[in-house]
């Protein structure tokens, strides 16, 4: 995504601009082939590597995929299943049975309630969109304290890093644990210092993910970090 | 003459009353993402109209009856604000909003790639804010826009125009003098990458060469307005302010 900016050769193109012939290229995500030419279909950044197009979009919003790690907030419970807004254009089923508790039937609400939030991983997602949501695995589990914060979805790897480097970074600085989901949605949980100094970091990134100026802004924010000097 | 008799929409120098060429557009300004709360905006201001489009979604569709099991449905909703004309217009839905709106929806669907969104629903609000005719035309603008602004993958842009005749000769954008006593009156949703054409009206008459000849203002006039689009969306992510 964004992250690979540096290293490939981008420009800004807009649907249905011509990025370039498509005689020995492969298309990826963001364009389609249309009279032997690449065309772009969002808004983003194109660039070519290992001989494939593709087009890096600022805004897009989240489509799950299997195997994805979410936060997940519950939207609505039913007897045996929770509905979980995932942050995408449908509501993500928790069924009891894959649920990390023993969990009697019309007792579901007694584990988690609308509201709470939960850090999940999508099991599967058919042809029709419907997202199956598990909790059974390590580390999955329901966030009971913390702050959840939005990202724009394609900014994600940008807050990652080259394997988490970025965000190994903001968790030194905010000396807080930082969880962040593929959906764009973000669990912080620290003392309230590190939670509005990551909360500001993560600010940044809405801002200026898609810039090449995030990571000079980034490093200027880190200046302020409460736990600055024991990096 | 045509149509109202006596009045003159052209002066004796050829000019148009607001002093425009025949083959002259009004001016034309647009600005991307200027609503917080959407996933996509944009502002279009051409001439004295004001339209503000706001994209939400793809969301889940609801009722459920309005799904499609292999594509997104685009539920368009366009309104003008009671004080967007000198009369003030009655809030709500008439059958005028409900006309632009389902054109608009049928214009967008031909674009947006709705087969990756299966069961869906884009919803476009387009709001106009100021008339002073080609309001559907600056609102098809706008919503083309906020959808490339919201992320929503498309084809391509479809820039709306507008030319038509008045005193028996074939203009480009018809202000609202134009508008109300000229002859005809030709809005099109174009495509300005492919030239295809997503939608057309015509109000009044107009012979196979006035056709051919308001066709050719039009394409023109779009190519100009898909330039100023891309600018709008290029500053609004390239030039640094965002």
């Amino acid at each position: 995504m964004s992250q690979g900016r540096s290293d490939a050769e981008l420009r800004l193109v807009t649907p249905g601009m011509a990025i370039g012939p498509c005689a020995g290229k492969r298309i990826g995500s963001g364009a389609i082939a249309l009279n032997k030419e690449i065309i772009a279909t969002k808004l983003g950044w194109a660039r070519e590597f290992n001989g494939t197009v593709s087009v890096d979009p600022i805004n897009s919003s989240y489509i799950p995929r299997s195997g994805d790690l979410i936060v997940a907030t519950v939207a609505e419970v039913r007897n045996n299943l929770w509905f979980m807004n995932i942050n995408g254009a449908f509501q993500g089923l928790l069924p009891m049975s894959l649920a990390p508790w023993k969990v009697e039937f019309g007792a579901a609400r007694q584990h988690m309630g609308i509201g709470d939030v939960a850090l999940a991983r999508v099991q599967e997602v058919d042809e029709c969109h419907n997202v199956v949501l598990t909790m059974k695995g390590i580390g999955l589990r329901r966030l009971n304290q913390g702050a959840l914060l939005t990202v724009p979805v394609n900014h994600i790897d940008r807050i990652k890093g080259k394997d988490n480097s970025t965000l190994e970074r903001l968790k030194t600085a905010s000396d807080c644990r930082i969880i962040v989901g593929q959906n764009g949605k973000v669990w912080v949980d620290g003392d309230a210092k590190g939670i509005a100094w990551s909360r500001a970091a993560i600010e940044i990134a809405q801002r200026c993910g898609h810039k090449e100026t995030f990571e000079a802004e980034l490093t200027a924010h880190e200046k302020n970090a409460p736990n600055r000097g024991e990096q | 003459m045509g149509g109202y008799g006596d009045i003159q929409l052209l002066r004796d120098d050829g000019l148009r009353l607001d002093g425009r060429k025949i083959d002259e557009m009004r001016p034309v300004s647009i600005e991307a993402g200027i609503l917080p709360a959407a996933d996509g905006s944009a502002m279009v201001t051409h001439g004295l109209n004001v339209a503000v489009a706001a994209v939400y979604g793809p969301m889940e569709a609801h009722p459920r009856k309005i799904q499609r099991q292999d594509r997104a449905v685009i539920d368009v909703r366009y309104n003008m604000a009671p004080f967007s004309t000198s009369d003030r217009i009655r809030p709500g839905y008439n059958r005028r909003s409900r006309e632009i709106s389902k054109v608009t929806a049928e214009a967008l669907e031909s674009v947006v790639l709705v087969e990756r969104f299966p069961r869906s629903k884009i919803r476009v609000e387009i709001e106009i804010l100021a008339a002073e005719a080609g309001t559907r035309c600056a609102g098809i603008t706008a919503a083309s826009v906020a959808l490339a602004d919201a992320g929503i993958p498309m084809r391509d842009f479809i820039v709306g125009v507008a030319s038509g005749k008045v005193e028996d000769t074939v203009v480009l954008d018809l202000d609202k003098a134009e508008d109300n006593y000229g002859q005809a009156d030709l809005p099109v949703g174009i495509l300005p990458n492919t030239g295809e054409i997503a939608f057309l009206q015509m109000d009044g008459d107009l012979s196979p060469d006035e056709y051919n000849l308001a066709m050719e203002y039009n394409f023109k006039a779009a190519a100009e307005i898909h330039e100023i689009m891309v600018d709008a969306l290029k500053k609004r992510y390239e030039g640094g302010e965002n």
